[in-house]
């Protein structure tokens, strides 16, 4: 039979051509297999929709609140009251069911001395209806879908609502513009 | 079949193949009497373009082919100062023109040098603001109507895509030297060539009408609705380069390929690594094909 | 049963294997079909185009899928989404062009693959059914490339949609009815391109469907080969697996290098500037064509430009395009011939020739103004094209002479290899071919 003269280097050669050719093969299909794949990214448009909006927040004051979207879904920009902001300063963990500090919910622009600022995801954390904006006591908002209520920050009080109001990443690039998308300016 | 009739059937299979043949013959010599007894005759088919687009050099050209980036910002010049007056690039997004070289910063200038409508406002009306990277490129007309009104009734085209909307066709047997040249640039020629083609007078027993322009290099007819719209001279470039009308029409036609085909310079770089991949693989599959059939006589 | 099944040669080894094996032998089906399966020895590379159809049927799913994930069926969005995938999803213009280009690469290979078929005989019994089944794929690719052709919603997309769906009104009495029906309206509009749409989508399944039909009459008669004489020993063929395998691998990356050539280098070349401006139903484009694989029909359509008693010159050239396709389900029984492989049919071969080049004038023909000259050599050509199915085919067979045939398939490769005298074979299998296979 013909296996007998086949040599060593023969049997080498062999094998080593079945198998860069399998090698070859199969980078050819993973090449070939991620066009098909990353087509189901977002695409450039989608991208380029997604990116940072700016806002022009000059025209708001205390007590007044606006909602913007971004990638979407929608955002409250929401200018507190001193009083407001006292209310929000007296809550204690007892009262809040997702306790977190109020302090650092509460922003600006850098150069201005008085932080009175909420940027939340405007989604209750229930099962995503818009809260109504109310100022009643310490209630910031409260969602007539099912009855959840938060305070100014976006932290919630009561109801089905599990978790605080989310706030997207933002930062104030100057006095009269928020940006919403980005840590950094 | 006996052999008699199988003679008989080779005999009459050699008439008809001579009677065929002779009719081939017959043919060959009576029809270019009859094709020019045609032309010169009832129906004289002109075809246009009267001249076939010239070819020229580009940077994209060829399978190594690529844009040049300063090239591109000096069409973009050209049709922004020159065509965009009447011609839209209504597919082609502001943020697209990084591309082209220019920075983020650069990109949000060029948009915000245009209005783009937007809205409505709380009030419910419609507005105008300043364009954003993600804005596509404005028209100058509302709608076609418009165009047409201020165009003698012919719409002016948009440019999105033009660069691959246009060709002329090379005949036999140049298309077939083109699929080895790669010849793919038949719109940038085009372009170039109806752009430089004016000024010619038209012959004699070409009769143009009012309100249209001859340009033997038009695909359509001998003249056309859109007056010669480069000169020379018609804007100054940033990197220097002199603006004669033949490099305006270059540069145009180039960022019009581009606004056309913006992957080009990928889609070919991407093309030698696969074709490389595919040739070695097919060496190596045709190496085990040869050694999986060394065992067998076939 | 036939040869050509090889029954018992497989066994699972493996735990799984065997659980699979006794509730449900599709493992064994694919490894008696595409393992075991014994084909002729001496096939040559025209062979190969079957596997790379098959090759190709899968490429074009798999990108149409993808691209249906961004495409708009509708008059106001289809061109624009179309542009967005070249634009801004991500390859999108390389899965776009790898469709389009496809397209016309399916067609190039399943004409060189029916073309094989004429040559060697394949249609001839007991191979009909087998003919008749590629023949319904070759119309079912025809009504899918058409379809999608009409997506893009160009130029040419709306008027060679306007133009083919004008043929039905050719039919007397029924042809207004039928035209509306396929349009869904009174012109070509939103609910042809939704229903093309929906259409362009189904149809490559029902092809995959009549593939595997195919492939199954083939399994049951076996391969043909270049000497035209049934299988008769085992030692007239190799198993399937390693050796068409690799053939056919071989083949298809040739194949797919010059498919790959033309989707990075020539993308457009094979299509039509026209289609880069969107679809105008008051503009009319200078010259309609349809795509190149359909231009010999569009020539034959055209070349009738006479009345033929009560038959009017626009339905008697939709009769005959129509009749041109329909001739090829009937080729098995037009040709009279005893001999199948036109290797041994020195006329035949001679007529076979000119039809191809026939073919291939009639779509030079296709795409050029239906006017003048071109005319006459149309008819010209429809005539020879028709004359070489209903006059040529019948008539051959029973008045030619052909060459002597090899006794079998061993014979005529071994002769060919001693003609060669450089094949590289050990003398063990030149002795004892008996042991092989």
């Amino acid at each position: 039979m013909s296996e007998e003269t086949i040599t060593a280097d023969e049997t080498t050669r062999r094998d080593f051509i079945y198998v860069a050719s399998g090698m070859l093969g199969v980078v050819g299909v993973a090449g070939l297999a991620w066009p098909f794949i990353d087509q189901m990214r977002p695409d450039a448009a989608v991208r380029a929709a997604g990116q940072p909006v700016d806002i022009d927040i000059s025209s708001i004051e205390p007590g007044a609140a606006i909602i913007v979207t971004w990638r979407g879904k929608p955002y409250f920009v929401r200018r507190l009251t001193e009083t407001e902001i006292g209310a929000v300063t007296e809550l204690t963990d007892s009262d809040l069911k997702d306790p977190a500090p109020a302090e650092p919910r509460i922003g600006g622009p850098a150069d201005e001395a008085t932080k009175d600022w909420v940027v939340v995801a405007a989604n209750c954390t229930h099962l995503g209806c818009i809260p109504k904006v109310v100022d009643s006591g310490a209630d910031g908002w409260n969602c007539p879908c099912h009855g959840s209520v938060f305070d100014f920050t976006g932290r919630i009080l009561r109801g089905p609502a599990p978790i605080n109001l989310p706030q997207p990443p933002h930062v104030f690039a100057d006095a009269s513009t928020l940006t919403i998308g980005t840590d950094t300016v | 079949m006996s052999r008699v009739a199988q003679n008989y059937g080779n005999r009459t299979m050699k008439h008809i193949i001579a009677t065929i043949g002779a009719a081939a013959v017959a043919m060959t010599l009576v029809m270019p009497g009859a094709k020019a007894a045609e032309e010169g005759g009832e129906e004289h088919t002109v075809h246009y373009p009267l001249q076939k687009p010239v070819e020229q050099d580009w940077s994209f050209a060829g399978p190594f082919g690529k844009y040049d980036k300063g090239q591109l910002q000096r069409g973009f010049k050209v049709y922004a100062n020159v065509c965009a007056a009447c011609h839209s690039l209504k597919r082609v997004a502001f943020r697209d023109f990084h591309e082209l070289g220019y920075s983020d910063e650069e990109v949000d200038a060029i948009a915000a040098g245009y209005e783009v409508q937007d809205g409505p406002n709380a009030d419910g009306e419609m507005f105008t603001r300043p364009a954003l990277p993600t804005d596509y490129f404005p028209g100058p007309y509302e709608n076609t109507e418009q165009a047409k009104l201020a165009n003698n009734g012919a719409v002016p085209p948009d440019f999105s895509l033009i660069a691959k909307a246009r060709g002329v066709e090379r005949g036999f047997p140049l298309f077939v030297f083109d699929v080895f040249t790669q010849y793919a640039e038949g719109g940038p020629d085009y372009i170039y060539s109806l752009l430089t083609g004016y000024g010619e007078e038209p012959p004699a027993h070409i009769e143009v009408p009012d309100g249209l322009y001859y340009n033997p290099h038009f695909v359509s007819g001998s003249a056309l609705a859109m007056a010669q719209p480069l000169y020379g001279e018609d804007v100054e470039f940033d990197d220097g380069t002199p603006a004669t009308i033949e490099q305006e029409a270059r540069d145009v036609a180039a960022f019009l390929m581009w606004a056309a085909e913006p992957h080009l310079t990928e889609r070919k770089e991407m093309g030698f690594r696969v074709m490389v991949f595919l040739v070695l693989f097919s060496v190596f599959l045709y190496l085990a094909k040869k050694q999986v059939w060394s065992r067998v006589e076939h | 049963m036939s040869i050509h099944e090889a029954h018992g040669t497989y066994t699972p080894t493996s735990g799984i294997g065997k659980w699979i094996d006794a509730r449900m032998p599709l493992p064994r089906m694919m490894y008696d079909s595409f393992v075991a399966y014994p084909v002729p020895r001496n096939l040559n590379y025209a062979y190969t185009f079957g596997g790379i159809l098959s090759l190709m049927l899968v490429a074009q799913i798999l990108t149409g899928v993808v691209l249906a994930m961004h495409y708009v069926a509708s008059t106001g969005m289809a061109f624009t989404s179309v542009e967005s995938i070249m634009r801004d999803v991500n390859h999108g213009w390389l899965l776009r062009y790898m469709h389009a280009n496809g397209a016309s690469f399916f067609f190039v290979a399943v004409y060189l693959h029916m073309f094989r078929g004429m040559y060697y005989g394949s249609y001839k019994a007991p191979r009909e059914l087998l003919w008749i089944l590629g023949c319904i794929i070759y119309l079912l690719m025809m009504a899918t490339g058409f379809m999608g052709y009409v997506l893009p919603w160009g130029q040419m997309s709306f008027w060679g949609a306007t133009v083919i769906t004008g043929f039905f009104t050719a039919f007397p009495l029924i042809g207004e009815w039928v035209q509306e029906l396929l349009l869904g309206g009174y012109a070509v509009g939103d609910p042809t391109l939704n229903r093309f749409f929906s259409l362009h989508y189904l149809l490559p399944f029902m092809i995959a469907g009549v593939v595997v039909l195919h492939v199954w009459a083939l399994h049951v008669t076996g391969q043909t080969n270049p000497t035209g004489i049934e299988v008769k020993s085992k030692t007239d063929t190799v198993a399937f697996t390693p050796y068409a395998t690799i053939k056919d691998a071989f083949a298809m990356m040739v194949f797919f290098a010059v498919f790959a050539y033309f989707i990075f280098y020539l993308p457009n070349f094979l299509g039509h500037p026209d289609n880069y401006i969107e679809a105008d139903p008051l503009v009319t484009p200078a010259h309609i064509v349809p795509e190149w694989y359909f231009l010999p029909f569009y020539a034959m359509l055209r070349a009738i430009t006479f009345n033929i008693g009560p038959i009017d010159s626009k339905l008697g050239g939709v009769l005959v395009m129509f009749g041109s396709i329909a001739l090829l389900f009937i080729m098995p029984w037009l040709d009279t011939s005893k001999v199948r492989s036109a290797v041994y049919r020195p006329w035949y071969k001679l007529f076979f020739w000119i039809f191809a080049a026939d073919a291939i004038f009639l779509g030079w023909l296709g795409a050029k103004p239906a006017e003048g000259i071109y005319t006459m050599l149309a008819q010209i050509a429809t005539l020879y094209y028709f004359a070489f199915f209903l006059i040529i085919l019948p008539v051959l067979g029973l008045i030619e002479t052909p060459r002597r045939l090899p006794n079998s398939i061993t014979e005529a490769v071994l002769a060919r290899s001693k003609k060669s005298g450089a094949q590289q074979v050990t003398s063990g299998a030149a002795a004892s071919p008996e042991t092989r296979g």
